[in-house]
């Protein structure tokens, strides 16, 4: 069974010339199968997270491990970590142009399966996997996150999770800017990789909103670069009612920092 | 008034948000003026002798983008042919004629007129020029091949390709190895006749290479310019066109990919001259690695007798790493509103760390990922040039060329 071991992880970032450490010593195992919601407010280092297992180059860890079933992750360069069954579905995904989706889906899932899909099963494969997202037949012919709108982006990032089928899925914030058919379009789509019971999903998000469509197994709290609360579904109810403000008292708990820090 | 559109996207990002390439600028213009600037700002008429034009100093309009410490001396006077150092073959289907003229040869220079003194000085200084003939109405189902190599030496050329009315041929010029080359490049094309040239500058790293293409469309007749520009130290080439009769289209496509240290510049000059005729410019270049400068001018001129024109350029440059510069400089100037339309684009962006970030995430190793953005982004232009083996090579070649390169912005 694939788990995801992350031990008393430091990550620093430079900005504005000073080296400024963001997340400070942050213990989670997520195992395939299980569902983690990682909910706290902006700046909290909730991103930064999901960015430093990626491998994003901005980050440097300072300290502590990560494990995918024994390897050790932060070994490997970012195309490593994919194909070692990582994925990140992105909040802000990244515009490529002069790539199709469709030329991009299928280079990713030959460097993802090792070898490259045939193409009729494949074809089919795809055409279905978007109809179940709700996306027209024509994007396949768009140049990657050119011109998507928000819940475009999102839903292509959803593709790319069922079609990849990786052991962990991070999604951050992949709820943010969509309207309630995209969330719920977008949660099914999550919903279906989760029921195959093959992935460990790592859910970041600052609203519980999503949590209605996607029922995590345990929720954390993130607050000043750690996890500083963690419990069942029950959690998110409470932070619903009560919000963060419980845990961000006295002051800005990441020493000023106050936005997140995404790519 | 005209239908102008003008895209100034000045060093658009192609990243989201991302910042512009370092040295990269676009300073294009759309004028409606009484009289061309284009023409106005050379330093000197245009003329077939050398000695009107004065050296250089490196500050002219023409000359400003141009490392002239670099051109070995071509446009001072001090280079000297050499004789035997460049070799020129050609292969040419039945029904066309391939010759060897003199210097007093009528059929030279009827294209158009040197415009700077480079391109006088290839013309005063080449002692036979070629000229190859396509009769009227011949058309070719194979392409005429001019290899060009250098050896080492420095030579001024001419080249005569002239087809007659309704005939049809496709001329690949092909430029490898190592030479200081001048030259000039004339292509007749009478009415209705139908060319497609390629002209690839695939030359070693030290070449030096100044050409002006002088293309005179026909009436009715249809002109496809590809020049592709891999190689060499400095490439410098000037293809104008201007048209013979109503009717006529000129489509230029280039494709261009600047190493560290190379200097690629294409100048274009569309003149309108005459009413009811098309031009479509496409540009494309990438660069990578310390140094890389590529420079675009493309002007177009509408004059007031050309009624009816439609034109449309477009530059589009992909920067790989850092240390590379690009100048994109569009300029339309417009004498007559009654046109059908009339437009320019330019813009750079750059391959960054995001979008690297992005396709290694998805297990894309750097080296392909690169490889998927370039050919992504010259694929649509390759498609059209129309000949199968030059557009195989092209891929390869691009594929070859991104081998030599680190990640970018590293």
């Amino acid at each position: 069974m694939a788990t995801l071991e992350i031990r008393d992880l430091h990550v620093t970032v430079e900005a504005d010339n000073a080296t400024k450490e963001i997340l400070k010593g942050v213990d989670l195992t997520v195992k395939q199968g299980e569902t983690h919601a990682i909910m706290g407010p902006n700046g909290s280092g909730k991103s930064t997270l999901a960015y430093s297992l990626a491998g994003h180059p901005k980050y440097t860890i300072t300290g502590g491990t990560v494990l995918l079933d024994g390897e050790d992750v932060l070994e490997m360069s970012v195309d490593e970590r994919a194909r070692a069954g990582l994925f990140l579905a992105m909040q802000y995904p990244v515009e490529v142009p002069g790539v199709s989706v469709s030329n991009f889906l299928r280079t990713s899932a030959t460097a993802i399966r090792g070898e490259a899909p045939k193409l009729r099963t494949w074809v089919k494969e795809v055409k279905e996997a978007m109809q179940r997202l709700n996306m027209d037949p024509s994007f396949a012919e768009r140049n990657v996150n050119e011109g998507f709108s928000g819940g475009e982006k999102k839903r292509h990032e959803i593709l790319q999770l069922e079609l990849l089928k990786p052991k962990i899925a991070i999604l951050d914030e992949t709820d943010s800017g969509l309207d309630v058919d995209a969330l719920r379009v977008v949660s099914e789509g999550v919903n279906r990789v989760r029921e195959t019971g093959e992935v460990g999903t790592l859910l970041i998000t600052h609203y519980t909103r999503i949590l209605r469509y996607i029922k995590p197994d345990h929720v954390h709290v993130f607050a000043g670069g750690r996890i500083v609360e963690s419990g069942g579904p029950e959690l998110a109810d409470k932070l619903e009612n009560e919000g963060y403000e419980a845990y961000t008292k006295g002051g800005p708990v990441t020493g000023g920092n106050s936005e997140e820090e995404v790519a | 008034m005209a239908e102008a559109q003008n895209s100034p996207k000045s060093s658009t990002s192609l990243g989201q948000g991302g910042p512009p390439p370092v040295g990269s600028t676009t300073a294009g213009s759309i004028a409606v003026v009484a009289e061309s600037t284009v023409v106005s700002r050379m330093s000197a008429p245009p003329s077939f002798d050398v000695a009107d034009f004065p050296v250089p100093h490196g500050r002219e309009e023409e000359w400003r983008f141009t490392p002239l410490e670099r051109l070995r001396g071509l446009h001072d006077g001090t280079a000297v042919a050499t004789g035997d150092g460049l070799k020129v073959d050609v292969q040419a289907p039945e029904g066309v004629t391939v010759e060897a003229v003199g210097r007093d040869d009528a059929r030279l220079g009827k294209a158009g007129t040197p415009v700077d003194r480079i391109a006088a000085q290839a013309y005063s200084a080449f002692e036979k020029a070629g000229v190859i003939t396509v009769p009227k109405e011949t058309v070719l189902t194979e392409p005429i091949r001019i290899a060009v190599h250098g050896e080492g030496g420095t030579a001024f050329a001419h080249q005569v390709i002239e087809l007659g009315a309704f005939a049809e041929a496709v001329v690949v010029i092909d430029h490898t190895g190592d030479a200081v080359l001048a030259a000039g490049v004339d292509y007749v094309l009478g009415d209705g006749a139908k060319l497609t040239v390629v002209s690839v500058q695939d030359w070693d790293d030290k070449a030096v290479h100044i050409a002006q293409h002088n293309a005179l469309v026909g009436r009715d007749a249809s002109f496809k310019s590809v020049v592709v520009t891999f190689g060499g130290d400095v490439v410098r080439l000037h293809p104008r066109v201007t048209y013979a009769g109503p009717g006529g289209e000129a489509e230029l496509f280039g494709l261009y990919f600047t190493d560290a240290g190379q200097h690629q510049e294409h100048r274009l000059l569309v003149t309108h001259n005459v009413p009811h005729c098309k031009s479509n410019v496409v540009y494309k270049g990438a660069l990578q690695g310390d140094g890389a400068h590529a420079v675009w001018i493309g002007d177009v001129l509408i004059e007031a007798a050309a009624e009816g024109t439609d034109t449309y350029e477009m530059n589009r440059n992909l920067v790989l790493t850092d240390g590379a510069r690009v100048d994109s400089v569009p300029n339309l100037e417009i004498e007559t509103g009654e046109i059908v339309g009339a437009g320019h684009a330019s813009a750079t962006g750059r391959f960054d760390d995001e979008q690297l970030f992005y396709l290694m995430a998805r297990g894309i190793p750097a080296e392909e990922a690169r490889r998927l953005v370039v050919r992504g982004f010259f694929a649509e232009l390759v498609q059209q040039i129309g000949v199968d083996d030059i557009e195989q090579r092209l891929l390869e070649k691009i594929d070859e060329e991104l081998e030599t390169v680190s990640g970018p912005g590293r």
